[in-house]
Parts: C-alpha cells; sequence; structure tokens
C-alpha cells in the first residue's frame, strides 16, 4: 500500500445530482491506494451517509481525508441547519428529514447510525443553526 | 447464478446498455429506503426497488450489488441510466410488482440470507 494520502471535496447542499461524487472518489482513492476492500467499503459507506447528511441538511460543506499506514481519518464539515439533539439524531428510526427528501428514500434515521457502525471511532459535534462536524476513523494496521 | 438467468426466466427487460449479464447473483434484497440498503444488504445482492432518481446508482456501486431491478414498470429518470453506465451498476425493470417479483425470484432459490 502506498504511504498516505490527503484531499478535500467540496459538497454542495441540496445538489443531488452530485451528491455521491465525493464519497465515490475517496473510495477510488483507497482502492488506487491498495487498501484492502472490505476497508474500503466500510470507509465509503461511512463517507456516503455523511455526505448525504450534508447534501439533505447543509447549506454547503467540505470532506477532508487524510490516509496514512495507520488509519483513514474523514473530516465532513458544514454550515447548515446542524443537530439540535445529537443523541436522538443517532437514535435509529429518528429523522427530522421533510417529505420530499423521504421521497427519495433517504430520512429512514439510518443514516449516522450506519455510519458509527461501520468505523472505528467516530466524533460529532453540532451548533444548532451554525453546522456540524462529524469525524471518523477506521484503523488499518489490524490484520 | 448470474443475472442472465434472472433476465431469461422472469423476462426482465435490462435498460443499461452493455450490460454485464454474466455478473453473479448471491441473493437479493429490497427495500425503497437508501440507507436500508447501505446497512444490510449484501455484496452481489440484487435490489429490487421502486425508486428511480440518480442517487440509488452510488448506493448500489458502493455496496457491489449485482443489480437495480425496478418494479411497477418504474423507468429511471435519464441521468440515473446515464450514471449507472458510467458506473457500472445494472439496471433492469419489469411490470411485476415488487412482491410477485420476490416471489419468483426466491423460487429461483435467492435468499436475502
Amino acid at each position: 500500500m502506498t504511504s498516505s494520502s490527503e484531499g478535500t471535496f467540496f459538497l454542495t447542499g441540496k445538489d443531488f445530482v452530485k451528491a455521491g461524487t465525493a464519497s465515490g472518489s475517496l473510495k477510488r482513492v483507497l482502492e488506487d491506494m491498495g487498501v484492502p476492500s472490505a476497508v474500503v467499503r466500510r470507509a465509503a459507506i461511512a463517507a456516503f451517509e455523511a455526505e448525504m447528511n450534508t447534501i439533505i441538511y447543509a447549506v454547503a460543506g467540505i470532506m477532508h481525508y487524510y490516509v496514512t499506514a495507520e488509519m483513514i481519518k474523514v473530516v465532513i464539515q458544514d454550515m447548515g441547519q446542524g443537530i439540535e439533539n445529537i443523541e436522538l439524531a443517532m437514535t435509529e428510526g429518528y429523522s427530522t428529514a421533510p417529505d420530499y427528501i423521504r421521497e427519495m428514500g433517504f430520512g429512514s434515521g439510518m443514516g449516522l447510525p450506519n455510519i458509527k457502525k461501520n468505523v472505528d471511532k467516530f466524533m460529532l459535534s453540532s451548533v444548532s443553526g451554525e453546522g456540524t462536524t462529524l469525524e471518523f476513523i477506521i484503523n488499518l494496521e489490524k490484520t | 447464478m448470474i443475472l442472465q438467468q434472472l433476465v431469461d426466466s422472469l423476462s426482465l427487460e435490462v435498460l443499461t446498455e452493455g450490460a454485464d449479464l454474466m455478473r453473479g447473483v448471491s441473493g437479493g434484497y429490497v427495500s425503497d429506503m437508501i440507507s436500508d440498503v447501505i446497512g444490510n444488504a449484501r455484496e452481489g445482492q440484487v435490489w429490487i426497488t421502486f425508486q428511480v432518481h440518480l442517487n440509488i446508482v452510488a448506493a448500489a456501486s458502493l455496496k457491489g450489488l449485482s443489480a437495480i431491478i425496478m418494479v411497477n414498470n418504474r423507468r429511471p429518470l435519464p441521468e440515473t441510466l446515464q450514471r449507472a453506465s458510467e458506473e457500472n451498476v445494472v439496471i433492469m425493470t419489469t411490470s411485476l410488482p415488487a412482491f410477485d417479483l420476490v416471489g419468483l425470484l426466491y423460487d429461483l432459490g435467492l435468499r436475502c440470507r
């Protein structure tokens, strides 16, 4: 596996055409680096869910990734409505998505739990009315 | 089982050009909720859904699903089809409702788990 890589993707709220392209690009970066496919999948799933949250709920955001021999670290930071109650937001089935988002099959209240299930370390902080920062780490050294 | 066998047995209409129908099928998953598919579908399964918008392609690609099968004659939006071709995601449609399609897939031996 090649040593390390770092990069940033810009996310635009409500842009459902570009939605998924940042996590798709991250997936290709990890594949090209020779990260084991099971780990790539976990990272891509977590990144996709986080990306969709920004698209659905925020005005704009960035996804920054940092890959070393030891870990994949991804930080998604957005400007938007934020999360009022993080504990509630982490509850499976809970969602504040509007109807038109639910009609697209989002807003099942499974996104954040899906992220948590696929990563080794998960941090979520938010200021209501300002935005949300989600950071996750997937360890690479385990065999 | 491979996709071609499903197409032949159930008269599915393949919508993506140049689709690889030799691809294996390990089972099936039914859902219209994207995060449900991302959380619970398994690699190699066919995904049966009513959704037709662009973002289903990314979900299918992320999970390494064998194909998306739309029910009730649902057809993908043109941009969905284009993205699917770019990402090697196979999309098919059937006039059957989900219940009947899943019953036939089950008869063919496909399972979710």
